[in-house]
């Protein structure tokens, strides 16, 4: 019976909480991804940009508070600094609206114009952000490392393995519960975002009864701006910040957003954890659970992983082809923000 | 003013565009300059490529990066001598793995259309059949992989290629190409076109991660180096008789005579194979073929009602784009005399590429030439010029001031931001580009 606590705990140390953090940063870019889409009707190839810029300016934030030595020990001081990304990353993101999309949306362009100009954008932003900060990592955790610690788990509970949980993976999986229950109340529940609902579904029925066009694309850029500076900051927090990841990560979240169907914000939000597991599932080294749960002549020499470690982010990209191919409306089609 | 311009256009941005090379050779140094025009050169064969899929055909292919990894990646297999411990060592176990794909992939097919009547369990049983080939593909493959890595890894671990010329690549590099595109055009050219592009995005970043981990067949990151050239080496150049008589003629330094000479020896195949590439898609375009393919993309359903085959011919011309790009990817690593995996990034194979041809004028060949030229100019010399800028603008200011050091710094990261500003301009301001599509009556 131990071997059993042992393996499980195994599994939910090296699989089940990354795969929870991890499904939670990929669910909330895919948020923002699909917003973008079901709104605005394009993919937003610059959102992985929006989303560095967004951790960035709350970086330089956090700096600034850490000189100022205000903190809310034991959370990290970037919590505190959230908000003041999202303010400028929004102001940001409707400039950007303001002078590039909205002259392409008066002239109802085809949704690959749009496209090309997003990887304009995403261009601009890119080159924004590293001249800004450089193009190095940035690590801006402070506060208590870790909630739970191995060592800790393993005198509570005699086992032999240990489950550790950092403050980071609590705090990024906390964050998200929150940010999606109050999308959720706000795109149903509110006046607002019923009217968003009403344009995503049909845009010309929703001008007849007087939905004003320009506020629903503003707002829709707005929480946009705020998921993407959320996730952002909580992938860099996790991690740490690097430009350059954030463009990769663009694959992983629209595969997220495409998986669960592009423009169903529940869809995003499933899509990220099954890309997030699948992508642990795949690459993670089965021989301690073998060990446990097998016989106990059993003898392995290899790490029983089904693909190497180096395909991670591979991963995503098959599952997403995968997707395409079988099923490109998603597995929760038919059904728009 | 205007009629003039619009008459001799071609031939003002280019003069302008070769100008610019010049000024380049004057102030920098020619050998600078040379450089510059060689990959000028094999960005603007990329370019035509995409032009064929996007210009012709309204294909939106955002996977320009693995095509030119796998032209790449010819490179090295054709002209790498073989390794032929190696090839004792792990061979069997290679040549048995890959027998087990093709078997399984065959056997995918042929269960696919025979048990199509099956449509719940169909999903089911060709898993079966991937996890099965999977698994014994694992057991014979992993351990010629092990063997072939373990020799010689720091110069070898793989299994090299075939020795042959390296111009021989180039050819096979576009086929290799074609070959990946004929797959993924069969599976994704259905999709709607922005799906495509992520498809085509993410099939690209597979490609890379396959070529970056399977070092058995091309060392992974550990690189390819010293791969053979076409032209001569500078060492034997300088110490050729005929050569010092001739360097001494012009008054270079023998050094540097040889370094040009070289370059200029890659220019002129480089330019053999653009000048080849436009004649025959120039010919392409004007031909009834060429007139098909503009109804097909401007407007695919009348296409189909006047009995033409939309999907075939779509497949075709992606195909051949996809060649193309392969092409110029060979003739890179070519250039470069290496293989660097690590190098593919999508920003600088991709979008840039896609920058060039929307800046050129999408649907014109002259237009990709040019925006290839003009894009891949500005991007290699937007670092100076911004340098020099942020010099000038910050010179009043004091010269330890961490302000200007910042700004003296971030002016690398300027090129970015420069080229994403002159696509939103130019996608708002000239959406047909600077050689705009010729219409035709």
């Amino acid at each position: 019976m131990v071997d059993v606590f042992n393996a499980l705990t195994v599994l939910g140390n090296f699989l089940i909480i990354p795969g929870l953090t991890y499904g939670s940063q990929l669910a909330l870019g895919a948020l923002g991804v699909t917003l973008v889409y079901g709104v605005l009707r394009f993919s937003n190839f610059a959102h992985g940009e929006t989303m560095a810029f967004g951790a960035m300016i709350t970086i330089l934030v956090t700096w600034g508070l850490q000189a100022a030595s205000i903190s809310i020990q034991p959370l990290p001081t970037a919590l505190l600094a959230i908000p003041v990304g999202i303010v400028v990353t929004v102001v940001l993101t409707l400039l950007i609206d303001r002078f590039v999309y909205r002259y392409h949306r008066d002239r109802k362009a085809n949704p690959v114009i749009f496209l090309i100009v997003s990887i304009g954008v995403m261009f601009f932003m890119g080159g924004l952000i590293r001249f800004i900060i450089g193009p190095g990592d940035q690590i801006f955790f402070d506060g208590t490392r870790f909630i739970l610690k191995a060592r800790e788990f393993k005198q509570m509970t005699g086992l032999d393995e240990g489950l550790s949980l950092r403050m980071t993976q609590a705090v990024t999986i906390i964050t998200a519960i929150i940010i999606v229950a109050a999308m959720f109340w706000f795109l149903n529940h509110t006046r607002t975002g019923k009217s968003m609902r009403a344009y995503s579904d049909n845009e010309n029925l929703a001008l007849l009864s007087g939905i004003n066009p320009d506020r629903v694309v503003m707002i829709t850029w707005i929480l946009v701006a705020a998921l993407a500076t959320i996730a952002g900051t909580l992938y860099g927090l996790d991690k740490s910040f690097k430009p350059f990841v954030y463009m990769q990560l663009l694959l992983p979240i629209f595969a997220s957003a495409i998986v669960g169907g592009v423009g169903n914000p529940l869809g995003a939000i499933a899509g990220g954890y099954v890309i997030a597991f699948s992508e642990l599932i795949l690459t993670f080294a089965y021989k301690k659970i073998i060990l446990y749960l097998g016989p106990e002549t059993l003898e392995l020499d290899s790490l029983v992983q089904i693909l190497g470690t180096d395909y991670k982010i591979a991963v995503s990209f098959i599952i997403l082809v995968i997707v395409l191919i079988i099923k490109p409306t998603g597995l929760f089609s038919g059904k728009t923000i | 003013m205007h009629a003039f311009y619009s008459q001799y256009r071609n031939q003002i941005l280019f003069g302008l565009m070769a100008g610019l090379l010049i000024l380049v050779a004057v102030i920098q140094s020619p050998s600078v300059a040379l450089t510059i025009l060689n990959l000028c050169l094999i960005s603007a064969i990329m370019s035509l490529g995409v032009n064929i899929q996007w210009g012709y055909a309204g294909l939106f292919n955002v996977g320009v990066m693995g095509f030119a990894a796998l032209g790449g990646l010819a490179g090295v297999l054709v002209s790498m001598p073989p390794v032929s411990e190696a090839w004792q060592a792990g061979g069997f176990g290679i040549l048995l793995g890959l027998l087990i794909t093709a078997g399984t992939v065959v056997a995918c097919l042929m269960a696919w259309s025979s048990i199509k009547h099956l449509t719940r369990y169909r999903y089911w049983i060709i898993a079966g059949i991937i996890v099965l080939g999977y698994t014994l593909l694992r057991l014979f493959f992993d351990p010629g992989v092990d063997a072939i890595e373990a020799i010689d890894p720091s110069v070898t671990g793989y299994l090299g290629g075939l020795g042959l010329p390296i111009l021989v690549a180039w050819p096979v590099g576009a086929l290799f190409a074609a070959g990946v595109a004929f797959v993924i055009g069969k599976i994704a050219l259905g999709l709607r076109s922005d799906y495509l592009a992520i498809a085509t995005l993410g099939i690209s970043e597979i490609i890379i991660f396959f070529i970056k981990n399977e070092e058995w067949l091309t060392r992974g990151v550990k690189n390819v180096n010293g791969l053979p050239r076409p032209v001569p080496y500078e060492i034997d150049l300088q110490q050729a008789q005929w050569f010092q008589e001739w360097a001494l003629a012009l008054g270079l330094p023998v050094d540097d005579a040889s370094a040009i000479f070289v370059k200029i020896c890659y220019a002129l195949l480089f330019i053999a194979v653009i000048g080849v590439l436009l004649w025959l898609s120039e010919t392409a375009l004007k031909s009834p073929w060429g007139r098909m393919m503009r109804a097909i993309r401007d407007n695919e359903t009348a296409a189909a009602a006047m009995g033409k085959d939309v999907t075939w011919q779509h497949l075709r011309v992606f195909i051949l784009g996809s060649a193309v790009i392969g092409l110029a990817g060979a003739m890179l690593t070519t250039l470069d005399g290496q293989f660097t995996p690590v190098g593919y990034n999508p920003l600088r194979f991709t979008f840039l590429i896609w920058v060039m041809v929307i800046i050129g004028g999408s649907g014109n060949n002259w237009g990709a030439v040019l925006g290839g030229f003009f894009i891949w100019f500005f991007w290699i010399e937007a670092e100076p010029i911004g340098l020099w800028l942020i010099e000038t603008l910050t010179a009043g200011m004091d010269p330890q001031s961490a302000v200007r050091a910042h700004l003296l710094e971030g002016a690398a990261h300027m090129r970015l931001m420069t080229v994403g500003l002159i696509l939103l301009l130019t996608l708002r301001y000239a959406p047909e580009g600077l050689i705009p599509e010729k219409k035709r009556l």
